[in-house]
Order: C-alpha cells, then structure tokens, then sequence
C-alpha cells in the first residue's frame, strides 16, 4: 500500500530522511533505516573535509514553527565517507548519495565516488543557501546546473536527483536547466536569520541560515505544484512535513516521494514510522488502495 | 529561542573550575544540560550543578569559549537554552557514584539527591579536586593519581575496592572517558547495573545534526546519561568525531 517506486527505485514507503539531519555517522543512518524511514540521504558531502560554521548553528523558533540553520556544509570528505556509506547500506533501505561542489568536474568526480561506494542514487545540493560558493550560489546560476548535471549524468548509472533552491523568482528556468536529472528534489531551505534581541545581534554566528520545518510547506507545495505541472521528471516533496496529512499533501500537488526532515526534533525518530502509519490509516479511510495514486492528484488543469 | 539569565554569584571551587549561579523558572533534572551562549564568543553545552531556584553551571577552563565565560563577572549575563537530554534516572538501593575532574559537576545534584551514596572524588591532583566539602548526606571518598590526597591512584582501581567489599544496586558515573570505559568494565565484572554521563562535541543540542553520536546513539537526546546501551558502544573511549564529522 505504501511502497513507491522511483526511477526504478522502490522504496517500502515513500518517507526519506532528507539530507543533512542524523546521517553524518553510517551508525546514525542505520538506526532511522531501522525506525522505518523508507530511504536515506547522506549528508552533503564534498570533496575536502570541512568543519562548518561555530555555534550558534541552529536557531529553534517558538511554537514548533520550525528552525534556522547554518551548519555550514560540515563534513568528513568524500573519501573518509566511505566507511560510514559501508555501515549505512547494511539498513536494506535505498541510499542516496549528496554531494555539493562548485563545478561541473567537482560534482561528477564526487558522483562517481558515492556510486563506487554503493549507493542507490545521487542528489546535487544546488540549493544550500548559506554557504558561499556552493549550493544555492551554484543552483541559481542556470548555466552552471546545466553543466553539473550534463557532467555528472555522463559520470554515473545510478539515477541522479537535483535538489533546487526555493530561493530565486526563476524556479521554472532552474528546473528546465537541470532537465537532464532524473528526479526535482523541491526544496532546501529558505534563506532566513534569527536577531537576538537581547544580545542585540544575529543568533547564527554566520548570520544567514536556512529556515526549515513546518513553516516552509506552503513554500514546498506551491514549489512542487508549479514544477509538476511543466515537467514530467518525478518530485520529491520536502519541506517542512511533520504528520501523514503533509506527506499527502506534498503527494497530491504532484511528489512521487517525501523527504522528511526538522519534523524528527519534534517527534524523534520514530517519525518515519509514525507518520507511515498516518498515511495509511488516511488511505484506508477514504478508500485508496495505494499511496501512489495520490500522486499529482490535486492538480487543477 | 534564548532565555537571558544574570550571574548573581561567582565561586572559585578548583584549580581551573568555577561555579556560576543564576535564577531561572526551568525544572532540570540531574545529568540535564543546557546549551549555553556567549553571544559574539561560542556556544557550548554544560550540565547542570545545581538545581532549584538558585540554580548552577560548573565549569572548567578548556579553551575559548570556556576561558571567556571565567572572565565574566557577577551581573553579566548568559543566554542558555534547555534543560536538554535525558538525565539520571534515580533507583533505590545502594549507589556508588565516581566523579573524575569536572565530571562531578554533572553527578552533584544527583548525590544530593540520593540518600546515603558512597561516592568517589577523583581527580589527578589535590587542588583540581571538586566538592569535596559539598555532601552531608553521602560518603565521600577522594583519590588523586599522585596521591597528594586520599587514596592514591585512579578512580576506578578505588572502585573496584569497594566493589569488593560491598554489593551495590548501581553505579552512576562522569568524567574522563578512559575512566568511563574503566567503571563499564567494573559494571560488568561486578555484575552492577550502570548509569553514565557522556560528553561529545555538540552542535545543535537538539538531536538533529548528528555531530554528537556515538555508535548511532545522540548524546544531546538519547544521553547525556546512558545505561544497558553503554555495554554495546564500542566507540566508547575509542572514537571521538570532530567538528566535521571525521573520526578522531
Ligand atoms: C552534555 C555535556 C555536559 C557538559 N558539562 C560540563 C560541565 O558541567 N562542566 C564543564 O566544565 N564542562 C562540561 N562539558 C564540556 C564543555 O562543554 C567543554 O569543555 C566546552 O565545550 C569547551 O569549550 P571551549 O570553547 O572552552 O573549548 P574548545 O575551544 O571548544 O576546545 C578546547 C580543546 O578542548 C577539547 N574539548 C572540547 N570539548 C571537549 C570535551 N567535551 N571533552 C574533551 N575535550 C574537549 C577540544 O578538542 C579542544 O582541543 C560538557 C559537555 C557536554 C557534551
Ligand atoms: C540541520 C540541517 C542541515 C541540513 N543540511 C543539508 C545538506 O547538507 N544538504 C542539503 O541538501 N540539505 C540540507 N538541509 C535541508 C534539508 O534536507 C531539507 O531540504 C529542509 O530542511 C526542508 O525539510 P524539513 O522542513 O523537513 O526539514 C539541512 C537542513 C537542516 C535542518
Ligand atoms: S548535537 Fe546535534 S544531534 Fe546532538
């Protein structure tokens, strides 16, 4: 009932960790693919080890409403994440490898290592937004994410998902510019920051962070909705999903999959689980028989 | 979101360790902690040495952000967040506490709040020894590694001493994590159930960033206070991950 399929990827229901929350150690990924998570991304790895920013990384709003973020795209380097990708695989869920550069050669050189090491597909982090020279400075520049994911397409077999930015007026020309990729992954994080009052400056020690949770879904959908539309490359809906009722939501404006992410510091790991057990219950009762036949059904043509 | 407390008083305890007390309407546990920041400096976790209205962070002097909250005066202010974590959980029957270095800072409020502990001071010298004048309701013994008080020697070769002689229900443990490792293996041998409170480097403090894992547990939510799962973490004493995520 829950299972999808994604580029000939299935996944036993269709919730993802999203990249960069509880996937930095193999040991980490291993335990949510155990709590039920139907996939895993990796953490943005690139091609040096790299600490990220000093704390205050994370900034939590009042109210469940979400966070702000700026860990800065830490990272042990691609080939010191091999022996994490080892431990990760043995979970029996689908793996998919991110990686963040700033060019072409980058991407693919880093594409290829993360198939070598395993994996199930690869997603381009070309929405990070507060890292300078990567991410969202790369996914907006329409030139650059054609040749990324040209150059990483010719690199590797495995199917290879661009991860774009919410951040820009342009998302439809981003997205016809990474049309080569297999899958949309929609969104990253919107860019935000956080003034303490009190201190009388910015929270983040970098300032600029990335706003993630249940305030950015309406972003997400209207995201995905716009993007389904145009193209016929499948989605995957993250932002901000927190209960099954999200997950159908993002489904229904046109996601074959969701990634899941801030909603673990509010419900724990067992999230996955939980939010699978929402989702069916929902499908029972209004009489549909499989998950993906939600797919893209809310779109008013 | 930062709630900002004043330093009301300021106590030299060791060599190198202070105590800052401050009100604030929070319920902590002992072996909680709080994320405390020092805007414009750093962000850092610390237990909790007091609980109660006049509450307490005990600190050690290690680097920048530690040497800059030592250079703070009473009426300065702290932004902390928290109380995090999963504390210690309090069973009845005979306790054996071992505190090493400014492990007792976390194991304080958790002595006080037990009735009649046997408990273990340690440290590697006299003068870095802490709260050796703080418990009226426990047993407090001392041990340096240079014998300049107390028993002379580790802490756990004390333990195990008094593992001997005694049968206790639990051990309840913080410090260096050699030491640790060590009272984990008097656990075992012993056959004494264990509670202790671990340290890794920490980022978000809320369980989602992954940089304080050991063996797939996150000691900012599952710990800081670990107990049946401390048999089966072979990182323990062994692995530490910096700030990238790389294996130390
Ligand atoms: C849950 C928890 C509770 C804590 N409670 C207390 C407490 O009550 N009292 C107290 O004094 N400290 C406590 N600590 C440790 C404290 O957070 C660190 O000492 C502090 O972060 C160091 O910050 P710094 O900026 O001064 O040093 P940094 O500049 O960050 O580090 C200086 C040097 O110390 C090393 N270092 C940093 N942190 C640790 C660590 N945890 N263990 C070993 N080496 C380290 C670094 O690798 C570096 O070489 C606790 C830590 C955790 C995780
Ligand atoms: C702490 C944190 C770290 C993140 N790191 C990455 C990253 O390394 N690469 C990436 O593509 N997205 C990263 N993201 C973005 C998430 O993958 C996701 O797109 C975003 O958080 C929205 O989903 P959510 O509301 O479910 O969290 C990060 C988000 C958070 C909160
Ligand atoms: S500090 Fe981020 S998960 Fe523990």
């Amino acid at each position: 009932m829950l299972s999808v399929s994604v580029n000939g990827i299935q996944f036993r229901n269709p919730l993802i960790l999203a990249s960069g929350i509880l996937d930095e150690s193999g040991a980490t990924m291993l335990r949510i693919a155990r709590a039920g998570a139907g996939g895993i991304v990796t953490k943005s790895v690139g091609a040096k080890e790299r600490a990220g920013y000093g704390n205050p990384v994370v900034y939590e709003l009042p109210h469940e409403r979400g966070i702000i973020n700026a860990i800065g795209l830490a990272n042990p380097g691609i080939d010191a994440y091999g022996e994490e990708l080892r431990i990760a695989l043995q979970g029996g869920v689908p793996i998919i490898g991110s990686v963040f550069g700033s060019t072409a050669e980058e991407f693919a050189a880093l594409a290829k290592k993360m198939e070598e090491y395993g994996v199930h597909a690869v997603e381009l982090n070309l929405s990070c937004p507060h890292a300078s020279g990567y991410g969202m400075e790369v996914g907006v520049d329409k030139k650059l994410v054609r040749e990324i994911v040209s150059a990483v397409k010719s690199e590797v077999q495995v199917p290879v998902w661009a991860k774009l930015t919410p951040n820009t007026h342009d998302l439809r020309g981003i997205a016809a510019a990474a049309e080569d990729a297999d899958a949309f992954v929609l969104i990253n994080t919107v860019r935000g920051m956080a003034i303490d009052i009190n201190a009388r400056r910015p929270v983040l020690s970098n300032a600029y962070g990335g706003l993630s949770g249940p305030c950015i879904k309406p972003v997400g959908v209207r995201a995905v909705y716009e993007i389904a539309r145009e193209f016929d490359t499948p989605i995957i809906g993250v932002g901000g999903i927190t209960t099954g009722e999200d997950a159908i939501e993002y489904m229904m404006a046109g996601a074959s999959a969701v990634q899941i992410g801030t909603a673990i510091l509010y419900r724990g790991i067992n999230a996955f689980r939980e939010i699978a057990g929402e989702i069916e219950s929902w499908l029972i009762e209004n009489g549909i028989e499989k998950v993906s036949e939600l797919v893209g059904m809310a779109q008013v043509r | 979101m930062y709630r900002v407390v004043k330093i009301e008083e300021i106590i030299d305890e060791a060599k190198d360790i202070k105590t800052f007390k401050f009100r604030d309407s929070s319920s902590p546990l002992p072996g909680q902690f709080y994320m405390v920041w020092l805007p414009g400096i750093d962000e850092f976790p610390m237990s909790i040495s007091h609980i109660g209205v006049m509450k307490g962070f005990t600190v050690k002097k290690i680097g920048a952000g530690t040497s800059a909250m030592h250079a703070l005066n009473p009426g300065d202010k702290l932004w902390i967040r928290g109380p995090y974590g999963r504390g210690f959980e309090i069973v009845d029957g005979t306790a054996l506490v071992v505190g090493g270095g400014s492990g007792m800072a976390t194991l304080a409020p958790l002595i006080e709040s037990l009735p009649e502990p046997d408990v273990i001071i340690a440290a590697r010298t006299a003068d870095e020894l802490l709260f050796t004048n703080r418990f009226k309701n426990a047993n407090v013994h001392l041990a340096t590694d240079d014998g300049s008080a107390g028993f002379k020697g580790f802490a756990t070769q004390l333990a195990a001493k008094m593992l001997d002689e005694k049968k206790y229900e639990m051990i309840y443990t913080c410090g260096p994590e050699p030491m640790l490792l060590g009272m984990v293996e008097l656990a075992r041998r012993y056959d004494v159930k264990i509670q202790a409170s671990l340290e890794r480097l920490m980022k978000c403090g809320i369980g989602i960033c992954d940089s304080c894992s050991i063996n797939g547990y996150r000691v900012c939510v599952d710990g800081p206070v670990f107990s049946e799962e401390l048999f089966s973490m072979d990182e323990l004493g062994r692995v530490r991950r910096g700030p990238s995520g790389k294996k130390m």
